[in-house]
């Protein structure tokens, strides 16, 4: 049993340094290398004053660090909104996605791409439509007038299909030479776009809903019994639903608006965090950000620096992820809600 | 405290299941709900708790009337338990127990060592302490259904409810159940509402009996005054008897069936 939880301990700890090593290596790799000890002192360098090398400031700060902050914040972000998502529904097959809300935000960042090559105009696109999307999930399922959550997915996979059929509509009218490669390659997912002002808009909107499911983590198993169970265990059923959906929907539209659509994620990291820790959301969540946030600082690297050119992240996720998935389902014999 | 139903009535469009329900209970009494299956028990249970709303009539809570106190007050004093079903979720008995503590806490809030312990007493008072590791969802029913009493108890309520708590379990592990629930009653004073279809167990356990009979009409009283041959047969359409037997000096009493009774249909 004490060999048990000093087990879970050291794991814990290093999961929990974990994003920081993965951005303090990752940022050294790249055409312009610099080793992680290096990394590490250009990175301090603004506070410790100490003299570093003006090219890997530049490598560092200028071209590879808002890459990683992006990734970071992405892959955290979809985790937990991943987690949240596979509890309030009770399925462990939910994903960021299930409410449409992706897949409206995609389409919101692809129509404004017909008109306009300014990253934050399609920012503001994409997150206005992904929240549209919730709101009209919501209203056909009826979420608040007591329908059960079983209409509300119901409403997200019709939503989800309206603007899949929309986003489809965009690619068929776009210019084939111009913004047919544009919109293609940005629904691919990258975090090449990434941008200090981007991320100022988009890094905050991520926390905020990261930050609110961060503090509902145990109330989120609660969410997963039986809706009677959890109303009689004191919970405000509609309005924590409301409120869950509403994070959860923040933080994913915010990934698709700044960086594409990044599959995977959000549905293998919080498994793997569950083969690892168990049911309790309470340590799942957590957890999950923190392996969410360092396996896409891996992507990214890879996807940047793996090949000559750009190979884009939701490939990779998959590529990398899927096999690496089912190594660990077979080790551990899986996980269940 | 005082439960009580008024008057209560409910139905899903012109189906009426419910007409006209009214009991009260005190302090530690235990009232058991008797029906045949589908006559609208764990309807009931649904409506006395809030959980469905009430076409007519209400429940008060110390004759206050439930739908004007605020929900996390009422689960902070009437805690639930259900049906132990299979397909549970894997979280360990001790993060399923914890959560019996949630109406105690703050939307925000994280369980802290103190609610922590609280879980381990409830485990303690139900014996399932030994169980506090191993995920429901690999747990017998009988398991389970001790686990969810746990959970109940964890929010220190002063009322229980149950809905057929010993249903789909064995004949020792419907024992260990009724015996730990006459002691929740009659040592731990708690006021418990149990749904079941046993009219022994009723008998066996209950202060108070409400019999739902299928043609809407129903009976309350003391347990043994409404627990009759007459009123089985109205209820269950089967031929009862009631034995007594002694043994060792405590009465025993036996609902004995009989035979179906044809005339009533089934």
């Amino acid at each position: 049993m004490k060999q048990m939880q000093r087990n879970r301990l050291f794991l814990s700890i290093i999961i929990g340094i974990l994003p920081a090593a993965a951005a303090v290596i990752c940022v050294g790799i790249g055409r312009y290398h610099i080793s992680p000890w290096e990394s590490l002192e250009i990175l301090l360098s603004p506070i410790t004053g100490r003299e570093v090398d003006p090219q890997g400031i530049s490598a560092v700060f200028n071209v590879r660090l808002p890459r990683i902050l992006l990734a970071l914040a992405v892959g955290a972000g979809l985790s937990a909104s991943g987690t949240a998502f596979q509890a309030l529904f009770s399925n462990p097959l939910a994903t960021p996605d299930t409410l449409g809300v992706a897949t409206g935000a995609s389409f919101g960042a692809v129509f404004a791409l017909l008109f306009t090559r300014n990253i934050f105009v399609v920012q503001l696109a994409a997150l206005a439509m992904g929240l549209l999307a919730l709101a009209g999930t919501c209203l056909i399922g009826g979420a608040g007038r007591g329908r059960g959550i079983l209409m509300v997915v119901l409403g997200g996979m019709v939503v989800s299909a309206v603007f899949e059929a929309l986003v489809s509509l965009v690619k068929f009218v776009a210019d084939p030479e111009e913004d047919l490669p544009a919109i293609t390659y940005w629904l691919m997912g990258s975090m090449s776009r990434a941008t200090y002002r981007g991320l100022l808009l988009g890094i905050p909107l991520i926390g905020v809903g990261a930050g609110i499911l961060f503090l509902l983590r145990w109330r989120l198993n609660i969410l997963s019994l039986q809706e009677d169970e959890a109303r009689a265990l004191g919970l405000d059923l509609k309005k924590l639903r409301l409120l869950i959906m509403a994070a959860a929907t923040l933080v994913t539209a915010s990934c698709v608006s700044l960086c594409g659509k990044i599959g995977w994620v959000g549905l293998l990291i919080p498994h793997t965090a569950r083969m690892l820790y168990g049911s309790d959301n309470r340590r799942i969540l957590p957890a999950g950000m923190a392996l969410g946030a360092s396996f896409m600082v891996f992507i990214d690297t890879a996807s940047r620096a793996a090949t000559a050119s750009e190979i884009p992240a939701s490939i990779l996720t998959a590529l990398i992820g899927a096999p690496f998935f089912i190594l660990l389902l077979r080790k551990t014999g899986g996980a269940r809600l | 405290m005082r439960f009580e139903v008024k008057n209560g009535s409910f139905g899903y469009g012109n189906t009426k299941i419910l007409q006209n329900i009214s009991f009260s209970l005190e302090g530690n009494s235990l009232m058991a709900v008797l029906g045949s299956n589908g006559v609208g028990k764990t309807t009931l249970l649904k409506c006395m708790m809030g959980l469905l709303k009430w076409n007519e009539g209400e429940t008060r809570l110390d004759g206050r009337p439930l739908s004007s106190l605020r929900p996390s007050d009422v689960w902070k004093r009437i805690a639930y338990v259900p049906q132990a079903k299979g397909a549970a979720l894997s979280y360990t008995a001790l993060e399923m127990v914890l959560m019996g503590r949630s109406a105690r806490l703050g939307l925000f809030a994280q369980p802290t060592e103190e609610d922590l312990a609280a879980a381990r007493e409830a485990m303690r008072t139900v014996g399932v302490e030994f169980l506090k590791d191993k995920p429901c969802s690999r747990m017998s029913g009988g398991e389970l259904q001790m686990v969810l009493i746990a959970r109940a108890l964890c929010g220190g309520p002063e009322m229980l409810i149950l809905d057929e708590p010993e249903s789909n379990l064995d004949f020792k592990n419907q024992l260990v159940i009724l015996e730990l629930i006459r002691v929740l009653s009659k040592e731990k004073g708690l006021a418990a509402i149990i749904n079941t279809h046993y009219p022994a167990h009723a008998l066996k356990l209950a202060d108070q009996a409400l019999i739902l009979n299928r043609d809407g009409v129903s009976v309350f009283g003391t347990a043994k005054e409404v627990i009759t041959e007459a009123n089985m047969k109205r209820a269950f359409s089967v031929y009862v008897r009631i034995a007594k037997y002694q043994y060792e000096g405590v009465d025993y009493r036996s609902v004995i069936p009989i035979r179906i009774c044809k005339s009533a249909g089934v």
